[in-house]
């Protein structure tokens, strides 16, 4: 839309458009009562914004962070690709929903993945098959920070530079959390975008809850490019943030009132607030 | 074995949608293939877990990914990306181990492959083929090249005894007439031992059957009529005993009803002195080396 829409209609558009696909979220994992909200909320602005900004018909996009797949399912819905009855069964008997993206039933799923690890190899593999084949398009990648404890991330990072595939760009969901500790804590990678510029990959830095910014630098065409988006685990309900308890809790009914009415309230909250 | 692997692949070279990835291996043998590749041929380096995920990538957007390394290379580390990324989705994904059982020999435990194939089809769709001579890559690659699903290539040293003619490739092939027991084995390891049974009395010697492909499919009615009728079953292979086509052919013939007066499972046993040497070495100690399997055959 950019360039169709002056900013201010823009912005607002996308204001309304996150904070309905929030409240969704947060209905969809407390009445499946499940958990990992934390790192769904603290994914959805990107999911949003790559999908409704940014993701063309030539493009493609895999989840590594499986475990953030409620958010890719609300996006999905907010794109009209899922309805409320799908949204319903998550995580239920009997779904395409489950808690890490499915191998078939969702066209926009490519690959299954919930193995942290995995999605940027096969992001590499899709980005390759497009250059090898001559075809238009770009392949997008949505990974956490904990899961570049993974070597074979670092093995994917190696062969994107040295093969320049220069049609891939990937995003860093850099919350900060991971499974039992902070990611400072557990396994020190800061900064992981020096890492990144030290590889030889142009890398950006941008807050991860700011539409503008995360639809500006997923604008950029010079790939290979890494996009190290700074967020928030649970960013948007007060008590969730930045909280571990969060990678793993379902919701109580009280809880689940309190974030419906903040993120009512207060609609999308800036990560430099 | 290499050699004709390498031969085989670069007539399929010009096919637009072929492209092969190697784990930073084929050095003074697959230089025909990559300079008929061009930019299809990638050294994607000494990272198998992201080689195999790229494959899964690369067949996903419609190419038609061969992936080759020593063998445990391949199916040991990248398991997880192979059961993932390559089988669970049914990709087309041609994974080349090279060296299958003992045949990097004195190289040591890290580069032998005794549980490969056993390992690979636990996962779904996965389907192994195991040459035993360089001309049944002839016919197994152009096949390979329109497979559906993912498959495993276990390559080995031909062992093709001189002066035989070696049947046209089959999976299932009858290689000596006999009247004594049936010997079915799997790899090339049956060379050897072909060219020991030949120079035995026809009425006394076994029947050998050569496999190369699994899971088991179409076991010919002539081999399933042979073991009604003989009274010993040896099945031979360079492989443990656990998940190898031993266990599937007895799971096959229990599962089909049909008796077996005695079975001999002779397969590999890991390190049995601790000590290294080439593969014969190995067979050896294992007991699959010719001199053992006759001496297996011979007893009544």
């Amino acid at each position: 839309m950019d360039g169709r829409l002056p900013a201010s209609i823009a912005q607002a558009y996308a204001t309304n458009l996150i904070q309905r696909a929030k409240l969704r979220l947060l209905e969809m994992h407390y009445r499946s009562k499940v958990g990992h909200i934390g790192g769904n909320l603290s994914a959805l602005d990107i999911l949003v914004s790559l999908y409704h900004f940014r993701l063309g018909p030539n493009d493609k996009f895999v989840l590594a962070k499986g475990h953030s797949a409620g958010a890719l399912y609300v996006t999905l819905w907010t794109m009209g690709l899922l309805t409320d009855d799908d949204l319903g069964m998550f995580h239920g008997e009997g779904t395409r929903l489950s808690g890490h993206p499915p191998l078939r039933g969702i066209p926009e799923v490519v690959f299954a993945t919930g193995s942290l690890g995995h999605g940027l190899g096969l992001a590499a593999g899709l980005a390759l098959g497009k250059k090898l084949r001559g075809e238009p398009g770009r392949i997008f990648c949505l990974t956490s920070d904990g899961e570049w404890n993974e070597g074979s991330c670092w093995e994917a990072l190696i062969f994107i530079v040295q093969q320049k595939l220069d049609n891939l760009t990937f995003i860093v969901d850099l919350n900060g959390m991971q499974g039992f500790g902070s990611t400072q804590e557990v396994a020190n990678l800061d900064s992981l975008a020096d890492k990144f510029r030290a590889f030889g990959l142009t890398t950006m830095e941008i807050d991860g809850h700011d539409v503008d910014s995360i639809s500006s630098a997923l604008a950029s065409r010079q790939g290979p490019l890494a996009v190290v988006a700074r967020t928030r685990k649970g960013c948007g309900v007060s008590f969730m943030e930045n909280q571990m308890a969060w990678h793993y809790l379902p919701m109580s009914e009280e809880q689940y009132q309190q974030a419906v009415r903040e993120v009512t309230e207060c609609g999308k909250l800036s990560a430099t607030a | 074995m290499r050699q004709a692997f390498c031969n085989g692949l670069v007539q399929q070279a010009p096919l637009p949608e072929f492209v092969f990835l190697t784990g930073d291996l084929g050095f003074k043998a697959l230089e025909p293939l990559r300079d008929a590749m061009g930019p299809r041929f990638i050294n994607a380096g000494v990272s198998e877990q992201n080689m195999v995920s790229v494959a899964a990538g690369l067949a996903r957007s419609g190419m038609r990914p061969w992936t080759y390394s020593i063998a445990p290379f391949l199916y040991a580390r990248p398991f997880e990306q192979i059961r993932n990324d390559v089988c669970l989705h049914e990709l087309p994904v041609i994974l080349v181990g090279n060296g299958g059982g003992y045949g990097y020999g004195v190289m040591g435990s890290s580069h032998h492959a005794l549980e490969d194939y056993g390992c690979l089809l636990t996962l779904p769709c996965m389907r192994a083929f195991i040459p035993a001579f360089d001309s049944d890559l002839a016919a197994i690659i152009p096949a390979l090249m329109q497979c559906e699903g993912p498959v495993y290539l276990r390559l080995g040293l031909s062992e093709e005894p001189k002066g035989w003619v070696i049947p046209k490739y089959a999976p299932w092939r009858k290689l000596l007439d006999g009247g004594g027991s049936v010997l079915a084995v799997v790899g090339p390891l049956v060379g050897g031992i072909l060219a020991a049974l030949a120079e035995l009395d026809e009425a006394t010697r076994p029947e050998v059957w050569l496999v190369s492909e699994l899971p088991l499919t179409n076991v010919p009615p002539a081999f399933l009529e042979s073991i009604r009728r003989k009274p010993k079953l040896f099945v031979v292979e360079e492989h443990t005993a656990h998940g190898g086509f031993g266990q599937m052919l007895a799971h096959y013939l229990a599962a089909a009803g049909q008796p077996v007066h005695s079975f001999v499972h002779k397969h590999a046993l890991g390190y049995v002195s601790g000590l290294y040497g080439s593969q014969k070495f190995h067979r050896a100690e294992c007991g699959l080396d010719p001199a053992s399997i006759i001496a297996a055959v011979s007893v009544q």
